[in-house]
């Protein structure tokens, strides 16, 4: 026999028993004394409360046809919005429930025991009892220490192959050679004539991995009579032109920031200062730290402009690279 | 129903005993409370955008060139992992959604744990028996950091290469350790080697999260066999009775809500306010770096110290020891965690207080402790504010080399001069409280005597 199907008077009825019909359940476990107390019913809360469930279902079938809709403006606004309200709004609901439609009993309860003695002397009891065929405790402990200490040891020791640990070299290492060119992001070589003043340059080793930290370099144009480079540095520079390491001495960011001394009284000097922690650096002075926290000064690139005028470096950095570690060697002689 | 539900689970788990009392478990009531709810909610978004984020993202440094939708990154050399991150925040439906939803949700995860932290400090909360819940709790703070840090490291746009170029520094910077931890670390020299990225994947998207999953289990399970403290309201609060809604049913709705309010909130934010827009800063190359560039907020406090220390490297005959970004990126949180770690210790030595404690202290009831809370607070916070001086710079025109100077002098002057004034406070405001009280009794004995 073939189910019969709803009429749709027998849906209408349904509906109207589903809207207006209110019965209080009894509580199913009769004769029994009552745990949780007895509340009168809230009537307004329960359509407060269905409303914002209603508004929560709505809200989540919106993010559903805002997700479905194809070429959205402002998709990503829409669906947040949809679903955090839907969310807030089921929140709402379970919020006027807990204060309005459930009892809010305010319940005692003993705070747990502050220890149990007579449990702990039984511990003890049972781990000292244990023990008791043992005579020569002393030794075993030594020896159980020392598997338990090598094993332990042991089980660490592929953690070496994580990298290249106690070896330095690779730390110092610049891809700077005597002769090398630098070139621009594009790779072209730069011609000492094309470097103006007041302006900052960043070059690369030709042929080289910029993205090594020994790599990159500011180079910038100072009138070769504001030169103050000390006797170390002495002709580092090629007819007024300077390079530096563009990496930072203190936390390794790129210094990409250049004062050049555009009002006279005020900033009396041209700096190379990092963005990261606004370490500053006198290009006129090798590099010497005049503000900020980097410790020691930017590595100088001694580099000259070769017959056809292209800027090539005559060695490497006169100090390492990048962030100091702990036992780094300042004035590492250039290889 | 019920009745069928319940045998089944009884009979199979023997589990009636538990349920009953676990319905019956007792919360207090105060706002302050919930604070740590808040992190756990926040903690549960997070694990659910993240998992979404991880099925789109690509853990390799592979140089790729860029074609897609996002015009002004055309034709432009990056890494597949920023490139996979830029995919998601462009093309993919409901991935950017997802994406700053999951980066909204680690700042307020992280924002929650440090007002709970307040509001266990300064009441007193962590006092035995629950200095173990506390230092899980403080072991939870650290290791989100962390995990903070890694999550934007992971989408390697020019500001997270630049934060790891500084937290490389940071590493290379700790004494005896530091070449060989970030060599490990990074598998070589700064920028690292291609296994870098598949490490710090691994940490942010399982080992991390399975630790704070770990610590969480065993916080919670603390708080739940030692019962929660509570503020003395009336005669009913004592050491040995706790006051309080049952979980079921009036306080299962109420934190259900809470859930659902937070996770709406993120959801939210996630969608009506941009957080991180990885496409306007470009890809990442150890030559490049911006002006202006400010971590997420929980680690304004390293940059901060990183900015303040003036310049010097401890160097002993050609030979560095100690680089400057230990001072204020590794030495100054450490300071402040181990300060935090060794307090309830430290309490205990000086005010030889070694009874238990269930009842909370008001913050004026305890001037010492608030004094020293609110010194600490005032360290890290000058630090903090220290960190922003380029923005304040750029916004108001105080020149940041002045501005330098007056947070050096600050950051030893503010901590102490704010212990003290809040010290008074607590003294005014307990005596004001005397005063009342007093005045209540004379007019109750002006009315029985004239009654």
């Amino acid at each position: 026999m073939a189910k019969a199907r709803p009429s749709p008077k027998d849906l209408l009825i349904a509906a109207v028993v589903l809207l207006v019909g209110r019965r209080r359940p009894r509580p199913r476990l009769r004769g029994r004394e009552r745990i949780v107390p007895q509340g009168p019913p809230d009537r307004r809360a329960e359509l407060v409360v269905l409303a914002l469930l209603l508004g929560s279902a709505g809200c989540a079938a919106g993010f559903v046809a805002f997700y479905a809709l194809d070429r959205l403006p402002n998709q990503t606004q829409l669906l947040g919005a949809s679903l955090g309200l839907s969310l807030v709004l089921l929140a709402a609901a379970l919020v006027v429930t807990a204060k309005r439609l459930v009892v809010s009993e305010e319940l005692e309860h003993d705070y747990p025991a502050e220890e149990h003695v007579d449990e702990q002397l039984t511990i003890e009891q049972i781990v000292d009892e244990s023990g008791d065929r043992v005579t020569r405790r002393r030794l075993l402990r030594l020896g159980a220490g020392a598997a338990g200490g090598a094993l332990g040891a042991a089980l660490i020791t592929p953690a070496v192959s994580l990298g290249p640990v106690f070896d330095m070299d690779r730390f110092y290492g610049t891809p700077w050679r005597r002769g090398r060119r630098l070139v621009d992001e594009r790779g072209r070589p730069y011609r000492a004539d094309e470097i103006e003043e007041d302006t900052l340059y960043t070059a690369f080793p030709e042929g080289a991995d910029r993205e090594e930290l020994g790599s990159s370099l500011v180079v910038v144009r100072l009138p070769t009579s504001a030169l103050r480079l000390p006797r170390e540095n002495a002709r580092f520079d090629a007819a007024g032109i300077v390079a530096y390491s563009k990496i930072c001495t203190h936390a390794g960011c790129a210094i990409s920031l250049y004062r050049a001394p555009l009002f006279q009284p005020v900033e009396p000097r041209p700096a190379l200062v990092c963005p990261c922690h606004y370490s500053t650096f006198d290009p006129a002075r090798a590099g010497a730290v005049t503000f900020g926290p980097a410790g020691r000064k930017l590595p100088m690139l001694p580099i000259y402009a070769d017959g056809r005028g292209i800027l090539r470096a005559r060695g490497n950095f006169d100090e390492p690279v990048g962030p100091s570690w702990w036992g780094v060697r300042l004035r590492k002689p250039s290889p | 129903m019920i009745r069928r539900a319940v045998r089944f689970l009884d009979r199979r788990a023997g589990a009636a005993p538990f349920v009953r009392k676990t319905l019956r478990y007792v919360f207090p009531d105060h706002w302050s409370f919930l604070l740590g709810e808040v992190a756990l909610y926040a903690f549960v978004v997070l694990v659910g955008t993240g998992i979404y984020l991880t099925l789109f993202y690509q853990d390799s440094t592979e140089k790729v060139t860029y074609h897609g939708p996002y015009e002004p990154l055309r034709g432009q050399e990056m890494t597949e992992a920023y490139r996979s991150v830029l995919n998601l925040s462009t093309t993919v439906k409901a991935g950017l959604l997802m994406r700053q939803t999951h980066h909204w949700a680690a700042n307020v995860f992280i924002a929650a744990i440090v007002l709970h932290l307040l509001r266990i400090f300064f009441t007193g909360a962590y006092r035995k028996p629950r200095e173990l819940t506390y230092w899980l709790g403080l072991t939870m703070l650290l290791v989100a950091l962390l995990e903070g840090y890694l999550g934007y490291s992971l989408a390697d746009d020019l500001l997270s290469g630049m934060g790891l170029a500084i937290g490389y520094s940071v590493a290379l910077s700790i004494p005896f350790l530091g070449a060989n931890l970030a060599a490990l670390i990074w598998g070589g020299p700064f920028p690292g080697t291609h296994d870098f990225f598949a490490r710090m994947y691994v940490a942010h998207v399982f080992l991390i999260p399975a630790a704070i999953a770990v610590l969480l289990t065993a916080h919670l399970a603390l708080v739940a066999l030692r019962h929660h403290t509570q503020f003395a309201r009336g005669a009913r609060q004592t050491e040995r009775k706790l006051v309080g809604l049952p979980m079921y049913p009036a306080y299962a709705p109420r934190s259900l809500g809470l859930l659902c309010a937070v996770a709406g909130v993120l959801f939210l934010l996630g969608g009506l306010a941009q957080i991180n827009p990885i496409w306007l800063w470009g890809p990442y190359h150890t030559y490049s770096s911006t002006n202006g560039a400010q971590p997420d907020w929980y680690l304004g406090w390293l940059i901060g110290g990183l900015r303040l220390v003036p310049s010097f490297d401890v160097v002993i005959d050609g030979y560095t020891l100690v680089p400057n970004p230990f001072w204020g990126g590794a030495a100054f949180p450490l300071a402040v965690f181990l300060f935090l770690f060794l307090w309830p210790w430290l309490e205990r030595r000086l005010t030889r207080d070694t009874a238990y404690h269930n009842l909370l202290d008001r913050p004026r009831d305890a001037p010492g402790r608030t004094a020293v809370g609110i010194a600490l607070l005032t360290w890290v916070f000058v630090v903090f504010v220290a960190g922003s001086a380029d923005r304040v710079d750029v916004l108001l025109g105080l020149g940041y080399q002045t501005q330098t100077w007056v947070y050096r002098v600050l950051v030893f002057a503010a901590p102490p001069a704010a212990g003290l004034v809040a010290y008074r406070i607590c003294g005014e405001l307990r005596a004001g409280e005397r005063v009342e009280r007093a005045r209540t009794r004379a007019e109750r004995e002006a009315r029985e005597a004239a009654g």
